[in-house]
């Protein structure tokens, strides 16, 4: 390493008339960790950007109905969760909050949640082309995925008003915490986003595992349903699915009173995610190198 | 002390690569069963490892680039050039980031773009404009950089009345143009260029080089890879010449040039004891001890008329009594590019063959490549599908004129070759009238 460096100083003591402006000196070894990744990751925020807004600029081209799409599918989707849980399962709502809204709540981080992590996990397959031709922080493509899903959930946001208007269901104060919520909902999807990210480019079994998980994950997180009518004795083990502690949190700062935390099943639900994202970041971190070889 | 901004040392770069195994190419149910078994074996071990799955029975170091060093200094313009193979666009991959080596170390001083296709990024669905931001960004360049260029880009890829239009309804020549005019005006310290201007049509590569040539004026270093070694010659000042992953010469880029073209030798006959150029295979069964051209009359010949015949003699030893292997006859044109691989499976030559050595011929009754310099290598196979035991990529050049042979006594086949197609093939025209 000492030569290495007494080398190094000498490229940077010449000189030619560029020498003095600090030109950053990069050297590429075999597994050498990255030092300035994150402030890498910043010089490409442009990148990420553009990307992301690519996406959102292709997703409704040539359809018929275009961006009528973001709001028609939540609200089927909110009209089948409706029927089957309140209406022939006869499932009691949280407090006095209207069913719908109820349920609507939980489905935006959720279809965020679903969507981030079925577009994410395949991001790098499908932009393979970027990934063996041109050289950028690869933790880019995944978050540039989510995004756009941001985007999706923007135009959620505008239909929630526009159902609490119909309700006439006032928020209270607990609005205001909803950011929050939205930041917890990112960080739960982008762990597991990351870590099948990078085992989808390595083995594309993933491909078909992610599509149970979304609709395994349906039925064993609040969505349809109020966490409220969890058995007691399952509520940690329930409170171990991240998303369980996203949408009470959404449900409390949407439906107000109506709607309470389980304080210790949301710490649970929260540290989960954590563990996640320290996992998925770690894995997609070691493993990023190898994508253009791969993919 | 000249100012070095990029420097590669004992650089290396390996993949793994998979083969079909020998047993793998027919067999009984049982076998096909035990292969299966022993396949999910060796995927499951791979997976507890943390290894890519990589299919094949039987699995090989391949080294893209071995011990590769060099330097360039501030300002130079590089050609890197090599045949098919050589390890040229594995380089650049390695100094553009996109792989990391598997040994050895680069150091770059400096802002790198590399520019490895033309239109890498480019989205089908959006327009001329958009794209033009798209890839841009991908290629390094920012929002206002971009803008400030903008009417400069469109003005050099002639599209201004079609800015609005979706790349997808663009001709290619229209999307080659506008993917190299954002790439034109990348001002990177150092820029990697790959092979970008063998698209285009004719009158777009000039004006290409034109910017090229503007590009190395403005003291920027560039490292350039093509096969057009004309470019080069003009570009660049120095080359790096590649073969099989090694660096055999790095210097004037003439002298390079001269290299790349006599790397082979224009004879009539090899013993290949001692070859030096890119040879690969285990060597398990067999060796090729010789390669001989010859005419029809069984004359030693370099020289060889379009049309006329051509044999290839394989000398080839055996360590033991073999059968069903395969053999082949590569035929490459001047710039590495195989436009033959003759194989005596296709043609249903399946010899027994006894220990110690043996001598085939495959005759080429009509050999219809344009006039110019072509090479002749060979393989060998145990069987069907499987490794080449032993593989020499190019071992002889020879020389192909027209002699009036073939083709319309008036044809000038020689324009051709410039047009990068390679072999004629007669055919009938008449006219049919109007309908």
């Amino acid at each position: 390493m000492r030569t290495w460096d007494d080398r190094a100083e000498n490229m940077s003591l010449d000189s030619s008339p560029n020498a003095g402006t600090a030109e950053p000196l990069l050297i590429l070894e075999p597994s050498r960790a990255e030092k300035h990744y994150w402030a890498d990751l910043w010089r490409y925020r442009e990148l990420f950007l553009i990307l992301a807004w690519r996406d959102v600029a292709v997703r409704y081209k040539q359809t018929a109905i275009g961006l009528l799409w973001a709001i028609l599918r939540p609200l089927l989707t909110l009209a089948a969760l409706t029927v089957i849980f309140h209406r022939i399962a006869r499932l009691p709502s949280d407090g006095e909050a209207p069913y719908p809204l109820m349920v609507f709540a939980a489905l935006l981080p959720w279809s965020f949640f679903s969507s981030t992590l079925t577009e994410a996990s395949n991001s790098l397959v499908v932009n393979a082309n970027l990934i063996s031709k041109v050289y950028f922080p690869r933790l880019i493509v995944p978050t540039a995925t989510l995004l756009t899903e941001l985007v999706d959930m923007g135009i959620g946001f505008l239909l929630l008003i526009g159902l609490m208007a119909f309700y006439q269901f006032a928020p209270t104060w607990n609005i205001l915490l909803l950011p929050l919520f939205v930041l917890l909902a990112v960080l739960a999807s982008l762990g597991p986003s990351l870590l099948f990210a990078s085992l989808n480019v390595k083995y594309r079994d993933f491909r078909y595992v992610i599509p149970f998980i979304v609709q395994f994950g349906l039925y064993i997180s609040p969505v349809g349903f109020s966490s409220g009518v969890v058995p007691k004795d399952w509520r940690l083990l329930y409170s171990l699915n991240p998303m369980v502690g996203v949408i009470d949190g959404f449900r409390w700062a949407i439906l107000g009173g109506n709607s309470r935390i389980d304080w210790p099943g949301f710490s649970l639900s929260v540290g989960v995610t954590v563990v996640l994202l320290w996992l998925g970041i770690s894995l997609f971190r070691r493993t990023e190198k190898t994508f253009a070889d791969l993919v | 002390m000249t100012d070095i901004v990029v420097k590669a040392e004992h650089l290396g770069k390996r993949y793994v690569i998979g083969h079909q195994s020998e047993e793998q190419a027919y067999g009984t149910l049982r076998d096909t069963l035990m292969q299966g078994a022993r396949a999910a074996w060796r995927r499951i071990r791979d997976v507890a490892r943390g290894n890519a799955i990589i299919a094949g029975g039987t699995r090989e170091d391949l080294w893209a680039l071995q011990d590769v060093n060099f330097e360039i200094a501030r300002g130079e313009a590089v050609g890197i050039i090599g045949r098919n193979g050589a390890g040229k666009s594995t380089l650049l991959k390695v100094l553009s980031r996109i792989t990391e080596p598997s040994a050895g170390r680069v150091s770059i001083r400096g802002r790198v773009a590399s520019l490895l296709e033309v239109g890498t990024g480019f989205h089908p669905e959006l327009s001329g404009r958009e794209n033009i931001y798209l890839n841009g960004a991908v290629l390094g360049m920012t929002r206002a950089e971009i803008t400030r260029r903008f009417d400069e880009i469109v003005a050099f890829a002639e599209l201004s009345r079609f800015l609005d239009t979706p790349v997808k309804r663009y001709s290619s020549g229209m999307y080659v143009r506008l993917a190299f005019a954002v790439a034109a005006h990348l001002e990177p310290e150092i820029l990697l260029v790959d092979e970008v201007l063998a698209v285009g049509d004719a009158i777009f590569q000039k004006k290409c080089l034109a910017k090229m040539d503007d590009v190395t004026k403005t003291g920027r270093t560039v490292l350039f890879v093509s096969h057009n070694m004309g470019a080069i010659l003009h570009l660049c000042s120095r080359a790096v010449l590649l073969e099989a992953g090694r660096v055999t010469f790095s210097g004037d880029v003439s002298e390079a040039v001269e290299r790349y073209h006599s790397g082979v030798r224009e004879d009539s006959s090899i013993d290949l004891d001692s070859f030096s150029g890119h040879r690969r295979g285990r060597q398990e069964f067999s060796r090729i001890r010789n390669i001989s051209l010859l005419d029809e009359n069984g004359r030693y010949q370099t020289v060889f008329g379009m049309g006329e015949t051509l044999v290839v003699r394989l000398t080839i030893d055996f360590k033991r009594p073999t059968r069903g292997a395969v053999f082949g006859v590569l035929f490459r044109n001047a710039m590495g590019v195989l436009l033959h691989d003759f194989r005596s499976a296709f043609d249903g030559f399946f010899p027994d063959i006894e220990e110690g050595r043996a001598v085939f011929e495959v005759t080429v009754p009509e050999i219809r490549a344009y006039p110019g310099y072509y090479t002749v290598g060979a393989w060998i196979q145990q069987q069907v599908g499987v490794a080449s035991d032993d593989y020499v990529s190019e071992a002889l050049k020879l020389h192909i004129i027209d002699r009036k042979l073939i083709g319309d006594p008036r044809a000038n086949f020689e324009i051709i070759t410039k047009e990068g197609t390679e072999i004629y093939h007669p055919c009938s025209w008449r006219v049919v009238g109007e309908s």
